[in-house]
């Protein structure tokens, strides 16, 4: 065994490459990115697997599920937003099982460091009725992937590992053991794979049977521990993931020790939940995200006899993410003493675009061009334009999900916004912008979808992008955009006046136009001058 | 080096300031000491000159939570003076204040500098280091998180050669250049807190 300092996501990824990993896919996104990372760069030295930036998260779903069908082990990895756009393939390959074990890994980020919303993903794998890890640290991360992988090729089925950004975005030592050999290649039934309704019925009726037997499997799972105190029956602790790390933090010096239940692994444990509960007064539940232990202990009628608390009764916040203070509070204990702090507030540092971005230049043209209309018509997406809310920009009005800016756009402009304004990155479009653009050509919508070419997924570290130069040129003329209203700029202090004059003239055509502001994301610019 | 079982640590800083570089040479140099790490980072929105921390935690013992309780800070490490004042609520009592006195002036509401630094002298204990003046004598503005880190070695838990090799090992790659400004930018920072 060896021992290395990883990144929660990087202990998952090498997991992977031990657990007979034959291909690897994911879409960029926050915290889930370092996997794959993680994962290219080991392939690039092992060569012995393929490891893949998709074009987006249903992609990379599909691919992936393509290597199961083949027999073969493989795995998708996103953030949790990117499973609603996978949210298809996801529901159904429930039904039609794995070949090779396959794992879903997907990262959810409570407090929205850098998301547009919380998600619970553990409540998908509810969903789809499929078994789901929690990990609670960095060796249970890289031991339960591996596991996964395992289980999923016994059971048959699709298993998520779920992932919280403070677990994604931590170091620590993980010991590692033996690499297991790829599987060899062997075809699916068809049977099984044709979800006809014939078929699926009977797959779907397989997923039901299978119920008793996962729970049975999570209930023996050495992930999961209980320790009851038989000196102190007050209070009893269900924590999953790491929430669990934030109730031993407490209690570790302290007099009073709860029982404390730790949840690794779902469908949910049952009857050590129950042997928790029969054992104690209190029951807390501790969980990152949603309250989905707390949820099912509720039920409508809650727990004759007992007390119930966690985020449905206030006694942890239900926004953000927990903390060690959060469950410090739940559990009853006064908060540590801390230095006093000091009566002068700190000004706030929220992100910003870079100095010299390209996406400011064509921020400002675009301001420029617009003046005089109301300012409200500018629909935009998620990137690092993003920023461009903020002063001295202040140039968007929307950001909703991936390519929802170009949809938007054109819904607003047939309720009589004009101009209507599409604000999208180049990686943003090849995800899910593409599609809206082909809806808005075929209804030769009046609109101007702007799109801000700068060659790479900027936000999330400088992934490669698939939608970008002469293809992204090709893909919009091909989708139906009149070539005349195709119009590239280089979004640069020195073009100012000629920009707002190209965006002046698209704005006066009555119909589609599309501008690309082609410009290097200026991080990418400085990486390659490194490395030459 | 101080000789605790455990040592928490917040480091400070701005996106694209280096904390996660300082973060590397501390627990590099902890685990070859024998010493279990944690290390919360941020990744991603924040990234793009907005503020970045980092939670370092080192410990003979087994570590729990990836992030440190408020109250639990031995050190507030920071490249920054307005991003120091930032976690003061994590600094235990009796904790200490390490920061740079040159600021990195990204918005509009940024404070006065002379208010700024007495605030900061305000913390019991705190250390305020030139690192800009420091990193141009030893060679290059850039190694500030470097001068800081130099600037807090005497109070960490992990030894001076532990962090000066991995120095070398982080620094090494980009050129003799780089590698031998970061080693003087080490012991600028070392001396100027001394």
């Amino acid at each position: 065994m060896t021992k290395e300092i990883l990144l929660g996501d990087e202990a998952v990824a090498l997991g992977a490459v031990h657990a007979g990993l034959t291909a690897g896919y994911s879409y960029p996104g926050t915290p889930a990115s370092e996997i794959m990372e993680y994962l290219i760069r080991a392939a690039r030295t092992a060569g012995t697997f393929v490891a893949a930036w998709s074009v987006n998260e249903k992609t990379a779903f599909e691919e992936a599920l393509g290597v199961s069908f083949a027999g073969r082990r493989a795995l998708v990895s996103m953030k949790h937003v990117g499973l609603n756009v996978a949210a298809d393939p996801f529901m159904s390959a429930a039904l039609t099982g794995v070949g090779g074990g396959f794992v879903v890994v997907v990262a959810d980020d409570p407090s929205m460091h850098s998301s547009q919303n919380e998600q619970d993903s553990r409540f998908y794998a509810q969903f789809a009725q499929i078994p789901c890890f929690e990990p609670a640290d960095h060796q249970e991360a890289y031991d339960m992937t591996r596991e996964a992988f395992d289980l999923s090729e016994r059971m048959n089925i699709p298993v998520m590992l779920r992932l919280v950004t403070r677990l994604s975005h931590s170091r620590a030592g993980v010991e590692t053991g033996e690499a297991r050999p790829q599987n060899g290649l062997k075809y699916g039934d068809r049977q099984c794979w044709t979800l006809l309704p014939m078929n699926a019925r009977a797959q779907f009726k397989r997923v039901l049977e299978l119920q008793p037997e996962l729970v049975k499997i999570s209930e023996g799972s050495r992930f999961n521990t209980l320790e009851l105190n038989a000196a102190d029956r007050s209070l009893g602790v269900i924590a999953s993931g790491i929430a669990h790390n934030y109730v031993l933090e407490n209690v570790r010096e302290g007099a009073k020790k709860p029982s404390v239940l730790k949840v690794a692994t779902y469908p949910i444990p049952e009857a050590l939940v129950r042997k928790l509960v029969a054992h104690v007064d209190t029951v807390l539940v501790a969980e990152e995200g949603f309250p989905l232990i707390e949820r099912s202990l509720k039920g409508l009628f809650g727990i004759p006899g007992k007390t119930l608390i966690g985020k449905l009764s206030g006694h942890i916040p239900p926004a953000g993410e927990l903390s060690p203070e959060s469950v410090r509070a739940a559990l009853g204990m006064k908060p540590l003493e801390r230095q006093a702090p000091s009566e002068f507030k700190p000004a706030g540092r929220p992100p910003q675009l870079c100095l010299g971005c390209p996406h400011a230049d064509t921020f400002k043209a675009l301001n420029k061009a617009l003046e005089g209309f109301t300012k409200s018509n500018v629909f935009s997406d998620i990137g690092c334009y993003t920023l461009g809310y903020f002063p001295p920009y202040n140039a968007i009005n929307t950001c909703v999900c991936m390519g929802a800016s170009v949809g938007m756009a054109k819904g607003a402009a047939e309720a009589g916004v004009f101009p209507a304004v599409a604000v999208i990155g180049d990686s943003t479009f090849g995800h899910s912008g593409i599609t809206a653009l082909l809806s808005a050509a075929a209804s030769h919508t009046n609109m101007i979808a702007i799109v801000l070419d700068n060659c790479t997924v900027a936000m999330t570290g400088g992934q490669p992008t698939f939608a970008s130069g002469d293809r992204l040129l090709k893909i919009i003329e091909g989708v139906g955009v009149p070539k005349d209203h195709i119009r590239v700029i280089t979004p640069l202090p020195k073009f100012h006046e000629q920009n707002v004059r190209i965006m002046k003239e698209e704005i006066e055509h009555s119909g589609l136009s599309v501008i690309v502001a082609a410009r290097e994301c200026l991080e990418e610019t400085r990486k390659k001058n490194k490395r030459e | 080096m101080t000789t605790n079982r455990k040592q928490d640590i917040i480091l400070a800083g701005v996106g694209g300031q280096g904390i996660l570089s300082i973060a590397f040479v501390i627990d590099s140099a902890a685990l070859k000491e024998g010493y279990n790490i944690k290390q919360a980072e941020v990744h991603g929105m924040a990234q793009r000159g907005g503020a970045v921390q980092s939670h370092l935690r080192l410990s003979k013992d087994r570590i729990y939570s990836d992030l440190i309780p408020r109250g639990e800070a031995d050190l507030i490490l920071s490249v920054e003076p307005l991003e120091a004042l930032r976690y003061l609520d994590f600094l235990r009592p009796g904790g200490k204040l390490i920061t740079s006195s040159a600021p990195f002036i990204n918005i509009p509401d940024y404070p006065d500098r002379e208010t700024l630094i007495e605030q900061v002298r305000r913390v019991p204990g705190s250390v305020v280091i030139d690192s800009e003046a420091l990193a141009k004598e030893a060679g290059t503005s850039k190694a500030q998180n470097t001068v800081m880190l130099g600037a807090a070695a005497k109070d960490l838990v992990v030894s001076q050669d532990g962090l000066r090799e991995f120095i070398r090992v982080l620094f090494a790659p980009r050129g003799e250049k780089i590698l031998e400004s970061n080693l003087k930018a080490f012991e600028l920072g070392r001396r100027a807190a001394l």
